[in-house]
């Protein structure tokens, strides 16, 4: 029963890393902007939470729902402030300036909250788990980490191919001069694609802090799962960006089982190895 | 046009003397005093260690091998669009290899350091295709993944001290070439007279690399690389093989990154894989140095460099503080002076002593 349990342990790690990654993956497919600053985002977002829980005392929806609309409005403000000056044909400019931001947010939790390792309290939630079958029970937290990635996926797809904000979002990634004639305000449909981007993360940061504990240098290795679940789900897929999150977390669970220290290696070189294989991924989307 | 100039066969070679010719230029006056200058630094720098003390000489070590590093990331990313967050895996690679010669192979320290650089360039060659299949900004964090896997793989070599790291003891490097000479010609103890000699080799790098890239970036090959970074499909259809040239960089910055971070751990004596593979320590500050000093340009990170050293020696003190303090510089310089210290410097008062820029110029 050993091996099938490390199936469904890396299966259900899978959905934090496609969490993770669907930020990312969101404004890369809309504006081709690499957000180095990535996982440090999702780190502040982690601490945000864990603010407003303990400081404030807000129940955990609540804080997140709050830390939700902070990030937003954080990410709305990034790019109309910052990120919308250095965007352009050189690639350089934003991958310096999210580097920069990268280094400047570890830091920065660093100095406010310490290098102590912290978690979100979920209460019994944390601990409690359903049983799926006779002999087969999953940790509740890991299965709601899961299933909120799928709903995230869900949830984005019909943004994406249902409203207007999602049509906006399709036509300035297809061609922004032609969208802006057509009366699209590409600053704001940026700006709000930054803003949802983190919002997104910051459901990553409150399924991932309830699982694990987290410390202000982890921010990098998140930007790289979250990297790698894209690249091997394959580009301008979110459905396979979830994929890709599933392929990552077996790779992690099975390396892990056959040896504790090979688990981040083991995600890295699948990574590798599907670069090798399928440099488009394993999903990509039928339109390059 | 009148019509005496064309008839005439023979007022024509008078003609054709007084049309100007226009040349492709590259050198300036002040260039040519800043050769002069740049030589006669480097002699006195060669000579410091009769005179300077062992901080200092320390001081210089960071600088140079900094100031090295930057130069290769600086053309790498700068004028080969080949944006690497993940160049501290070759830094590792060429302290591992040292350490690896040392200890295992018994090779003398000195001669391990080219070897380190050849073995981060073969890890480079073998990773290069993989990587370049990622465009663009992917290409950053896919470097970056590689540079991770490397620190997780050398980690496991547990005759290499694991993941926790292991030293070099002072006897083992007692025996190391020219050593007994520094000793002797300055009259140290030998743990500083490695200093020296470690300062002589990252003198000697540095010195290397700046001059091969200058001359690399002034060359047609320069050329090249900067159109297959600007227009790659225009590159090509002017007859440029702008994915090779871009391996046979990427393969050369490796060889020469190994060899820098060898000379880095000889003096360190000491390797773990997470200092050997810190991307705040290999990468951050390289790309700080750079961008602050000006991006493409070499003396750019030559400014960059001494800015950080002071900024080090000045709030090294604050830990995390000093850190926040360099990133916000540098977002800062990238919205507001993307040309950098010196770029912008050069802009204002036509400064060029290393000029890589042409132009065309009237010969006479």
């Amino acid at each position: 029963m050993s091996g099938f349990d490390t199936i469904i342990e890396g299966v259900l790690l899978g959905g934090v890393y496609a969490l993770f990654a669907l930020g990312l993956s969101l404004i890369f497919g809309i504006m081709r902007l690499v957000n180095l600053a990535h996982g440090d985002l999702i780190l502040l977002a982690a601490y945000l939470v864990l603010s407003a829980t303990t400081a404030i005392g807000l129940p955990l929806a609540a804080a997140s729902l709050l830390v939700v609309a902070v990030m937003f409005a954080l990410g709305f403000v990034l790019q109309r402030l910052v990120l919308e000056r250095v965007l352009g044909d050189d690639i350089l400019p934003p991958l310096l300036v999210t580097f920069g931001l990268s280094i400047v947010i570890q830091n920065g939790l660093l100095l406010g909250y310490g290098a102590d390792s912290r978690r979100l309290q979920a209460g019994a939630f944390e601990s409690s788990s359903v049983t799926l079958a006779p002999g087969l029970s999953v940790g509740l937290a890991p299965l709601t980490a899961l299933v909120t990635a799928i709903a995230a996926v869900a949830l984005l797809q019909l943004i994406f191919y249902r409203t207007s904000l999602g049509r906006a979002f399709r036509a300035t990634a297809d061609n922004p001069t032609i969208a802006q004639l057509m009366g699209v305000n590409e600053r704001n449909v940026y700006a709000t694609a930054v803003g949802l981007s983190l919002a997104v993360s910051v459901i990553a940061a409150v399924v991932f802090g309830i699982r694990a504990s987290f410390d202000p240098s982890i921010g990098p290795a998140r930007l790289l799962y979250a990297f790698e679940a894209v690249i091997i789900g394959g580009l301008g897929s979110l459905w396979g960006t979830l994929a890709g999150g599933i392929v990552l977390g077996l790779a992690q669970a099975i390396g892990g089982r056959i040896n504790p220290e090979w688990q981040i290696l083991a995600g890295h070189l699948a990574f590798l190895a599907v670069l090798m294989v399928r440099p488009r991924g394993l999903f990509p989307a039928r339109r390059a | 046009m009148s019509v005496e100039s064309i008839d005439l066969p023979a007022s024509r070679e008078q003609h054709a003397a007084d049309v100007p010719v226009w040349q492709v230029r590259v050198g300036t006056r002040l260039s040519r005093v800043a050769a002069v200058a740049g030589i006669v630094l480097v002699l006195v720098l060669a000579v410091l260690p009769a005179i300077a003390s062992r901080n200092l000489i320390q001081d210089l070590i960071f600088v140079l091998t900094m100031l090295t590093l930057a130069q290769l990331w600086n053309v790498l990313a700068g004028w080969g669009g080949l944006v690497s967050v993940g160049q501290q895996a070759f830094v590792g690679l060429g302290a591992y290899a040292l350490f690896a010669g040392i200890v295992m192979a018994g090779l003398d320290p000195v001669a391990a350091i080219p070897l380190a650089g050849l073995f981060a360039a073969l890890i480079a060659a073998v990773l290069g295709p993989l990587l370049f299949r990622l465009e663009g900004p992917y290409f950053a964090i896919g470097s970056w993944v590689a540079a991770e896997a490397l620190r997780l793989i050398c980690a496991q070599f547990k005759s290499l001290g694991g993941g926790t790291g292991m030293s070099i003891s002072p006897s083992e490097l007692s025996q190391m070439f020219g050593l007994k000479a520094v000793q002797a010609l300055l009259g140290l103890r030998p743990a500083a007279a490695r200093d020296v000699l470690v300062y002589w080799l990252a003198l000697l790098l540095a010195v290397l690399v700046t001059l091969g890239i200058y001359a690399f970036i002034r060359s047609r090959h320069g050329l090249a690389l900067a159109a297959s970074r600007d227009n790659a499909a225009a590159a090509r259809s002017v007859g440029v093989r702008t994915a090779r040239i871009r391996h046979v960089l990427w393969i050369a910055v490796a060889f020469a990154t190994g060899m820098v971070g060898a000379v880095v751990y000889l003096q360190k004596a000491r390797i773990s894989p997470d200092a050997a593979f810190s991307v705040t320590d290999w990468t951050a500050y390289v790309i700080f140095i750079v961008v602050i000093g000006g991006v493409r340009t070499i003396e750019g990170p030559m400014v960059g460099v001494l800015l950080l050293w002071g900024l080090v020696t000045w709030l090294a003190q604050y830990g995390s503080l000093y850190l926040v303090v360099l990133g916000t510089l540098a977002i800062l310089i990238m919205l507001f002076m993307p040309r950098g210290v010196w770029g912008a410097a050069a802009r204002r008062w036509q400064l060029q002593l290393f000029p890589t820029q042409r132009w065309l110029g009237r010969s006479r």
